[in-house]
């Protein structure tokens, strides 16, 4: 085996593919990410609600409702270790007819079949208490209080933040077209030329876990993309719950929420809409109206003036609407991990652990602790909320602690370069590590003092910088002018 | 911590700030401007063009030379400053405000009995309008292409289209046509022009820049960069998608309003309006919290500078009152927007001196007729001509208009209608 290559290789960094790094960098093993985009968490895994399930959803058959609760309970210890932004809120399913009880029944029997701890039926008198600004002509619901909402994108960086100080290598920019096998190794090609060579594929690629498979020829299944659109209101909005409220589920979705996320706004959504394009980002206005109309049916104060900004995400999907995750039938040491839909975000820790099962029982590799991991990765300090003494103290180790870069949610430029020294260097990436831009200007103000200071700390011209890598340039060429 | 004190603090070195401070620093005050940007000026310093203070110079001046007049009176009035300094907090110790903030020396506590808020507003954006599409690079307001063009020397795309006709909007589509730019359209969903008539003909007609009024951009369109928009015409407050056309483009910028920055007044217990996203003010220009006033951007917007600067003059000149303890016994009333009116700035009068009140139309008229009335009888009544929502209208109330009211009588109202 040559040095530069790997036991293992993810293909991949979104939550899955960065859950399973994380833990193969606790072992003994060679192993590396390779993500097509400049960052990790650019996929499906940036756009969605953020909630950790409350393990009802599903029926006790399938695998994703076994990995949901496993998922949600490894939570804490990773968030002890990570500091990533979560907080167990709770669920409320709120039923508004004797119609909707009866469902809000079947989900309670279902949760209980699952396993899931602390679930209730309550009456209206209850969930009133529990949650003031519902509509007070609710009937009653579901209470599931150990269900939580994290900051995706924090949470799949301090993965991959832990994974790389760990040893595994985070391959960017690399995006697989290509692949052979010679009985040992395989060699993966991307399309810029690069090659890596690894003795175990894991299949990772979110929405394009068909092609994937197909490279490396194995099984041949369709992933259908299935799309949700979100609003995202202002931490002003009157209208943010305790509990992420969820309305009884219609068939195919979980049904349109209005979640209050960990990091003090509300967002709305999602729609559940099948289409044929993996690359539409694009939201309606009609869907727009709906989402709007059935919020404010379970919570009032939602308003349309407080929206800061909309999105949408596409939920890979298999046929049979479960996970697959398994060693490869067809092709040779290859794991997929396929059809990660919702719960995808909350089972991935323990998406994880099962895949590295499969790698160890089904594949047999030898797995072995890493004497020397360190599960815990430094934290940066922020300066949003903290006290003038606070700020003071930080200002006096580092002095760009003083200056404020983003305004609305008060980001200091210390924070802006330890994400760039991290290796965030697009305009998405440093909004994602530290929340810049995404407060209510949505980086009116604050964009070209982020351009300057990723030209500084990088050297890559300010006309070169992009949103998202590829061809999202911010600005056109420089005509004219000094910087100052 | 460093702690310094001073009689009035004023937050914000814009056109607002600026003329606040040295109106009270004239008066022999201790005044300080904190500004968290590397110079004084505010939003002027990215205004190359010309059409400042036509009205209180007489002359055209562009918006840097506008600003420098005020940073000569600034330094001649012995104003002190703190460039590249955040504000983050304001605390009330009854009388006495604590302003914190942060700059890379640390964080400063300014003691003083004064503050005066004047930090600007900031502009709507894609998610405010809330237009759907994709979410391709490319999309930016104004101002930010502004700033990118005229201060950082960057181009903010080649072909563009502008969502709002506001006068930010109708400047940039003139600056991006001279840097060689090409600007495919204005779209506009109201049924005028929320610009000045001025940068309607100079910004758009004498380029042959199509203006699309009554229309909204329906969606976004591209993916790594914008490639397109599409229009459709707006209807009965919708979209009508039937009559959707497309226009192709790699840049988009949103020119469709300002919004007063007011997060840091909120946090310090004062009140905003509905109607100006702003603080409520007395006829002191004061807020509700006592000590803390307001003028500029972040009290209303304004449309033209000249406005701000006549404004926080008088802020100013209420703050040496205040500081010098000589508060008049006559009364405060509160006066209110009537029909068609949108709003009216202060929201209180006061007896005994002559006093300037801002206000917006909530539509358009050819004649209309101003009314201030108590009660039923008419203090003043004045015909207007060619009145429009986007730009500001002013009146003074004098003493004698006000003379023999007092404090049990009714509201002011103030309405315009149709002649
Ligand atoms: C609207 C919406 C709301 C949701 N809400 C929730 C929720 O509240 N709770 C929850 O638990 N789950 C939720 N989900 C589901 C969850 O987001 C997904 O299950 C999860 O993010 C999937 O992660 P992933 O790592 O499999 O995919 P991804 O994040 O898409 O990661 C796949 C990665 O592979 C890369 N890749 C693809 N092709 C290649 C290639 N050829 N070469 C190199 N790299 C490649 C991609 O760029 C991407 O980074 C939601 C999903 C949506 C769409
Ligand atoms: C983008 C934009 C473009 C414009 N273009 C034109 C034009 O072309 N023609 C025209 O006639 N008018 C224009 N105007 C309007 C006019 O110039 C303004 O009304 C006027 O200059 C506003 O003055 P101001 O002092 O209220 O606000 P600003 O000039 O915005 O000043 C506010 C200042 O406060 C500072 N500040 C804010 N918060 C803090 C804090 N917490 N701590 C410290 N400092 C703070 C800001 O950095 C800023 O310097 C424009 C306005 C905007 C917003």
């Amino acid at each position: 085996m040559n040095s530069m290559d790997y036991d293992v290789v993810v293909v991949g960094s979104g939550v899955v593919g960065a859950s399973i790094a994380r833990l193969l960098s606790s072992y003994e093993l060679k192993a590396a990410v390779i993500e097509k985009f400049p960052d990790a968490c650019f996929g499906v895994s940036k756009a969605n609600s953020g909630i950790i399930h409350g393990a009802f959803h599903h029926a006790t058959t399938t695998l994703k409702a076994r990995l949901e609760l496993k998922g949600n309970m490894m939570y804490d210890q990773l968030h002890k270790e990570l500091g990533f932004p979560f907080k167990r809120t709770g669920i409320i399913v709120a039923a508004f007819s004797s119609e909707e009880m009866k469902t809000v029944r079947l989900l309670y029997k279902q949760g209980v079949a699952n396993g899931a701890p602390g679930i209730e039926i309550c009456g209206s008198e209850r969930l009133l208490n529990l949650e003031p600004g519902l509509n007070p002509d609710i009937a009653g619901g579901l209470y599931a209080p150990f269900a939580g909402v994290v900051e995706p994108y924090r949470f799949v960086f301090s993965l991959m933040e832990s994974a790389q100080l760990n040893g595994l290598d985070f391959i960017r920019d690399f995006e697989v077209v290509r692949s052979s096998y010679d009985g040992k190794l395989h060699q993966v090609f991307s399309s810029d030329g690069r090659a890596v060579a690894a003795s175990f594929v894991i299949n990772a690629a979110g929405l394009y876990a068909d092609k994937i498979s197909e490279i490396f020829n194995g099984e041949k299944f369709k992933i259908h993309p299935r799309k949700g659109e979100e609003f995202l209101l202002d931490r002003n909005s009157p209208a943010r719950p305790n509990n992420v409220i969820f309305p009884v589920p219609a068939k195919e979705s979980k049904g349109m929420l209005v979640i209050p996320t960990v990091e003090g706004t509300t967002m709305i959504g999602p729609t559940s809409e099948k289409i044929d394009d993996k690359e539409d980002s694009s939201t309606t206005y009609s869907n727009m109206e709906r989402i709007f109309l059935q919020a404010s049916r379970m919570v009032s104060g939602i308003s349309r003036r407080d929206v800061i900004t909309s999105f949408s995400g596409l939920r890979p999907v298999l046929e049979n609407e479960d996970f697959l995750i398994e060693k490869s039938q067809m092709a040779p040491a290859f794991i997929q991990v396929a059809g990660i839909q919702s719960p995808g975000l909350t089972a991935a820790p323990a998406i994880a652990e099962y895949v590295l099962e499969i790698l160890s029982k089904d594949c047999g590799l030898k797995l072995e602790k890493k004497k020397s991991f360190i599960p815990e990765i430094s934290r940066t300090e922020k300066i949003y909320g903290i006290s003038p003494e606070k700020l003071d103290e930080l200002i006096e180790k580092n002095p760009a602690y003083g200056n404020i870069v983003c305004r609305c949610e008060q980001i200091s430029e210390a924070e802006i370069v330890d994400a760039i020294r991290k290796g965030h260097t697009t305009i998405d990436g440093i909004k994602f590590y530290t929340r810049s831009g995404m407060g209510r200007c949505q980086g009116g103000f604050c964009t070209y003092k982020i351009l300057k200071i990723i030209s500084r700390e990088t050297g890559i011209p300010i006309d070169h910088i992009t949103r998202r890598g590829n061809g999202s340039f911010i600005t056109g060429e420089r005509i004219s002018g000094e910087l100052k | 911590m460093i702690k310094k004190t001073y009689d009035a603090i004023i937050i914000g070195g814009g056109a607002a700030g600026l003329s606040a401070a040295w109106n009270v620093a004239k008066a022999g005050f201790s005044t300080a401007i904190i500004e968290r940007e590397n110079c004084l000026g505010g939003i002027l310093n990215q205004c190359i063009h010309t059409g400042f203070g036509l009205h209180r110079f007489g002359k055209e001046l562009s918006g840097p030379e506008y600003a420098e007049m005020d940073i000569d009176l600034v330094a001649a009035n012995k104003v002190d400053s703190f460039i590249n300094t955040t504000v983050f907090e304001i605390r009330s110790n009854g009388i006495l405000k604590s302003v914190f903030a942060s700059s890379a020396e640390g964080v400063t506590e300014f003691e003083t009995r004064a503050v005066i808020l004047s930090m600007g507003c900031r502009e709507r954006n894609r998610g405010n309008l809330g237009i759907p599409g994709t979410r391709p690079s490319g999309i930016m307001t104004a101002g930010l292409a502004q700033r990118l063009l005229n201060i950082e020397g960057y181009l903010p795309g080649r072909k563009a289209v502008i969502i709002g006709s506001g006068d930010i909007g109708l400047i940039m589509a003139r600056r991006l046509t001279w840097s060689g730019a090409i600007v495919m359209g204005v779209i506009e969903i109201l049924p005028y022009p929320s610009g000045l008539a001025r940068n309607i003909a100079q910004c758009l007609d004498d380029f042959e820049i199509p203006l699309y009024l009554g229309h909204t951009v329906s969606a976004i369109n591209g993916k790594e960069r914008v490639e397109s928009v599409d229009v459709s015409p707006f209807k009965d407050g919708v979209p009508s998608l039937s009559g959707t056309f497309k226009i192709d483009c790699d840049t988009v910028l949103i020119s469709a309003g300002l919004i007063p920055e007011n997060e840091l007044s909120v946090k310090a217990g004062v009140k905003l309006s509905n109607a100006t996203g702003g603080p409520y003010v007395d006829s002191s220009m004061m807020t509700n919290v006592p000590g803390i006033f307001a003028c500029g951007n972040v009290l209303h917007v304004h449309d033209l500078v000249d406005y701000v600067s006549e404004e926080s003059e008088n802020c100013g000149s209420a703050v040496v009152s205040y500081l010098s303890s000589d508060e008049c016994s006559c009364t405060q009333g509160n006066i209110s927007a009537g029909s068609n009116i949108k709003y009216i700035v202060p929201s209180k009068y006061r007896t005994g001196i002559p006093q300037k009140f801002y206000m917006r139309s909530l539509m358009p008229f050819e004649n209309a007729m101003l009314t201030v009335k108590c009660a039923d009888k008419i203090l003043f009544e004045r015909k207007l001509k060619y009145v429009r929502p986007p730009e500001m209208q002013s009146f003074t109330l004098t003493p004698e208009m006000t003379d023999g009211l007092n404090e049990n009588s009714p509201e002011i109202n103030v309405s315009l209608t149709e002649v």
